[in-house]
């Protein structure tokens, strides 16, 4: 995994609850087996129209967005489908964090194993926010992992609270599968026990 | 005396492996289960760190999400689709994963698969990169979606790093209603908890209305938990779940049956078991539902009308009404039964298991479909299909005008050639009403499947409870 430390970036704002991973990434690029190229095609269907132009009313197409790296949604962002290609997609479109009141669950375990910092902000925190930022001037914000801390230029502070655990493998670019892969002996000293209980798939199915 | 503890509480404990289970700790997985679409990224970085499958006899991969319904004799039409098919074959037979393909008699979707081999059990961890995983849960199995980069972590450690869950118990009590499913109990539930009710919990179903249930409608009930936004729901153990698995394929056999029997109850949840939240639903209450917007909580009884937008809370339940409104195409205060239908699907693993289309054929037996509608039925597995013709089924089906298909994922999320076109509407026994989840520009209300027969032969929505239903015989109807 790759290390995160701080983002200084550009803020977009996608202002509606419940955004779930079908829009973020649509089914008909569910079929692709790599990991790369579906930044475009985040947002799909809100981002272009049948012909495959902007839709102009789509907020994340207004141009004082471009080049953003933090995205501020509503709540339970990301909820639905496990699909991981939502991750995928908003990272190859440009955002490091996704700042939201709340995360649906396997999204934001997605997000933070792809190095998608789901950063959780309290309700009037994300409407001060959103309100900043949705005057489309160039609002920025400083999210520093280190210190728990978001910040803008104007010295505005909010603090945030990541489980250790997620928080230690991302400043230190930890891997879990590594870190699972070290406990091999707990591991097979489990499975001995274990074992004799669990039905196999090893059969003929018939 | 010991602490009393939920099923969740004894199932996390029997899966330590390391780390600290009050934090976070690897919990090991006794069942993986894999389909075609989340799986090739985690096989590659699998391949690319050259690590091999763990326990490949704990892993079943199923063809399902993007297979056509039609007869299979016949190639996927799509070339990017058919190089998933083709990639999921060659990983398994690399790792010696059994693989249930387009062409196996047991195929079918996943979730559906996995119940009726007996593979899943009470007191067991069970994944897959599938958020509807929830609906093992009706087993007493802790079960739940992962990503794809957990798929290879298992693939590889057979182990997940997890945090607790606090617990919800959602209690049902009272009788359903006749016409009534297990489905409307799942929409009555998401529509009084939300979207995000259940958040970042585990849920337990629990009270006489679920104790009531049989296991298929109790499946119906904890696929749709993550339509809740729970991380998984569940229902303890009882005699029902153990009948359920006697003489599956998976299950033990003869005096191993008894002790894995008594292993498995021991997984219910203790009498005096403390959670964390409550909810209670009285089950009286509830009537047939309709959805009318774009997630599961939005819904109406059928008797209703759409909430008019001035009566919501204004802000942004309002808002994402009205924007729900505006893509299905509806007016405010519009009445449910006078909304016409294009299409009806009846299937998926929330709907599509045995007792489904038989509650879909005792309404559709001696009608004809609706001129205007185009209706399908997919059975959730081969084993299903063949269980239905078997009873008649099909010919119910066929003869009143519905098209009887090939198992499969079809017309829930359309990545087969099953897809609604921009601006139908369709009547669908599945879990998610999202925008463009059944095809682009789509427009899906989610119903049980008595209530898809029946708005698939008027034309537009009717209460079921005003349709005699046929009698197929008691065989047929399940009592
Ligand atoms: S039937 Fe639908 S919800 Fe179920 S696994 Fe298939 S796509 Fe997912």
């Amino acid at each position: 995994m790759e290390a995160f430390s701080e983002v200084e970036g550009l803020v977009a704002t996608l202002s509606r609850d419940d955004v779930d991973t079908d829009q973020i990434i649509p089914k008909q690029f569910l079929k692709r087996t790599g990991r790369e190229g579906y930044g475009e095609a985040c947002f799909f269907d809100w981002r272009y129209d049948a012909d495959g132009h902007e839709r102009p009313e789509f907020e994340l197409n207004h141009p004082a967005y471009r080049g953003a790296e933090i995205l501020l949604a509503g709540r339970n962002f990301g909820c639905g489908s496990s699909r991981e290609h939502a991750v995928w997609a908003l990272s190859q479109m440009g955002f490091r964090v996704v700042v939201a009141p709340t995360f649906a669950d396997i999204f934001r375990t997605n997000a933070l194993q792809n190095g998608l910092l789901p950063l959780a902000l309290d309700d009037s925190t994300c409407a001060d926010l959103q309100q900043r930022a949705g005057r489309r001037d160039g609002y920025r914000l400083t999210v520093d992992l280190g210190a728990q801390e978001v910040r803008d230029r104007e010295g505005r502070r909010a603090a945030f609270h990541l489980d250790p655990f997620w928080r230690e493998c991302l400043l230190a670019g930890l891997d879990p599968l590594g870190m699972a892969l070290r406990e091999e002996e707990a591991i097979s000293a489990f499975e001995r026990a274990r074992s004799p209980l669990l039905p196999t798939t090893r059969h003929r199915w018939e | 005396m010991e602490a009393q503890r939920t099923a969740y509480h004894k199932i996390w404990e029997a899966h330590h492996v390391a780390g600290d289970p009050l934090q976070r700790m690897l919990m090991y997985v006794d069942l993986h289960l894999v389909h075609e679409v989340t799986s090739p990224q985690a096989f590659s970085g699998l391949r690319a760190a050259g690590r091999r499958v763990r326990r490949p006899d704990l892993t079943l991969a199923v063809m399902d999400h993007l297979v056509p319904t039609w007869e299979r004799t016949r190639e996927t039409p799509d070339p990017v689709g058919r190089e998933q098919l083709r990639q999921l074959s060659e990983n398994c037979a690399a790792a010696g994963i059994p693989l249930l393909d387009l062409y196996h008699r047991r195929q079918g979707i996943v979730h559906v698969v996995g119940p009726e081999l007996g593979l899943t059990q009470p007191g067991m961890t069970v994944v897959c990169g599938d958020s509807h995983t929830s609906t093992h849960g009706a087993f007493g199995a802790l079960a739940f979606g992962i990503g794809t980069t957990e798929v290879e972590q298992v693939l590889a450690s057979q182990c997940l790093w997890q945090a607790p869950a606090p617990t919800l118990e959602v209690r049902v009590e009272g009788q359903l209603g006749q016409g009534v499913t297990a489905k409307d109990l799942a929409l009555g539930i998401i529509r009084k908890i939300g979207v995000a009710g259940g958040q970042g919990s585990i849920v337990e179903y629990s009270g006489d209305t679920v104790r009531g249930l049989s296991m298929e409608g109790r499946m119906t009930v904890c696929n749709m938990t993550i339509e809740a936004g729970a991380r998984a729901g569940l229902i303890s153990p009882d005699q029902t779940t153990v009948a359920y698995l006697e003489g599956r394929p998976a299950a033990p056999r003869g005096k191993e049956f008894a002790v894995a029997a008594e292993r498995w109850l021991s997984f219910a949840s203790d009498p005096e078991a403390v959670f964390d939240r409550r909810v209670h639903i009285d089950a009286t209450q509830l009537a047939p539902f309709v959805t009318w917007g774009t997630n599961p909580s939005m819904s109406v009884p059928v008797g209703a009308r759409i909430p008019e937008l001035a009566q919501l809370p204004s802000g942004s339940a309002r808002e994402a009404a009205r924007r729900a409104l505006d893509y299905m195409g509806l007016e405010e205060g519009t009445a449910i039964e006078d909304i016409p239908l294009d299409r009806v699907f009846i299937g998926s693993c929330t709907n599509g298991r045995l007792e489904d289309l038989r509650a879909a054929a005792a309404i559709a037996a001696g009608r004809r479909v609706s001129p205007r509608v185009r209706a399908m039925v997919v059975p959730g597995s081969g084993a299903v299909k063949r269980a239905a013709e078997e009873e008649g089924l099909d010919r119910i089906f066929r003869d009143a005008g519905f098209e009887w298909l090939e198992a499969g994922c079809s017309m829930c999320l359309g990545m087969n050639p099953d897809i609604l076109a921009p601006g139908e509407r369709c009547a669908s026994t599945s879990n998610r009403n999202f925008e463009g989840r059944q095809g682009a520009g789509g427009r899906t209300h989610l119903v049980s499947p008595a209530m898809a027969a029946a708005a698939a032969v008027l034309g537009h929505f009717a209460d079921v409870r005003q349709l005699e239903p046929a009698d197929l015989g008691s065989a047929a109807l399940g009592r």
